[in-house]
């Protein structure tokens, strides 16, 4: 009873903060909304047993992740409404239709396709392995041994990611001034 | 672990799923749409968690790992694409940057 509860509340908050998403003119509030819905499916991962993603999920995305979208928010000064008029006429009806569409689909596939998935031992398997190895440890073990290449190639990715932020968000300082050049400056140094 | 039924935790992320589709193809700004991506990347672990429960191992929450370091690379990337483009046009409206749209 108590987990049919639990479970109707994250399904409240989490369909509804991401319905508010799409109806809110200031991106700070689309932002808050983000986090309320991904809070609300930490609890969803917890219901399911995945303990480690639960914290990560609140640690990286509601914590790591916001945070840096809220910063540009702000940084870019980009918090004022919105204009909610339709740039493309019929824009917003098809993209309901569109909606609707994947939806079914969404759900056709998923029907029919849960035989597929439930092959392995089913619900009791992971309750037995949260409890002998641990979650973590359970993670951890699968993580180092069967997905130890993926993981690395993990740090290829990362690293890639930090030199490309490096290229696109410099400055090219002009010599001597002490002040970053803007771009079109920057150009003619370089030319 | 709860005794709901998987098919309402895969319910509720093909709808929210569907909820970040729409809201990329409806919103205008870059930043907002960016959320929206999120918001499925979001969508797709819950898939994940749901599968791994109903497989009964923990393969699934490893995928979630991994997506989670993608996601966190993506944002990383695109937030300083938005940036250098608000550098240059003072906008983060996708309308505004159409010069490669035919």
């Amino acid at each position: 009873m108590l987990d049919e509860v639990v479970f109707g509340v994250t399904f409240v908050v989490a369909l509804g903060s991401s319905i508010a998403m799409l109806f809110a003119p200031n991106a700070v509030h689309v932002a808050l909304f983000l986090v309320a819905s991904q809070v609300a499916l930490a609890l969803a991962f917890l219901l399911q047993g995945a303990y480690f993603i639960a914290a990560i999920q609140i640690i990286l995305y509601a914590g790591a992740i916001m945070v840096l979208f809220l910063f540009v928010i702000m940084l870019l000064g980009v918090d004022r409404r919105e204009a909610l008029i339709e740039p493309l006429t019929g824009q917003r009806p098809l993209a309901a239709a569109l909606g609707v569409v994947l939806a079914a689909l969404i759900g056709y596939v998923a029907i029919n396709g849960v035989d597929l998935v439930t092959a392995g031992g089913g619900e009791g398997a992971l309750n037995e392995i949260n409890r002998d190895p641990g979650n973590v440890m359970a993670i951890a073990r699968t993580l180092f041994g069967d997905y130890l290449l993926p993981f690395e190639v993990t740090s290829v990715l990362l690293v890639v990611a930090i030199v490309g932020v490096m290229v696109l968000a410099r400055t090219i300082v002009q010599a001597g001034s002490g002040f970053p050049a803007g771009e079109e400056e920057a150009e003619e140094v370089a030319a | 672990m709860t005794s709901v039924d998987p098919g309402y935790f895969l319910a509720l992320g093909g709808l929210m799923f569907t909820i970040g589709v729409v809201g990329v193809l409806v919103r205008r700004n870059a930043i907002v749409i960016f959320m929206f991506v999120e918001l499925m990347l979001n969508a797709v672990n819950l898939f994940f968690v749901t599968f791994a429960r109903m497989q009964g191992n923990v393969n699934g929450q490893v995928v979630v790992f991994f997506v989670l370091v993608v996601a966190a690379a993506e944002v990383v990337v695109g937030l300083a694409i938005i940036i250098s483009i608000f550098r240059r046009r003072a906008s983060a409206n996708v309308d505004d940057v159409s010069l490669l749209r035919w």
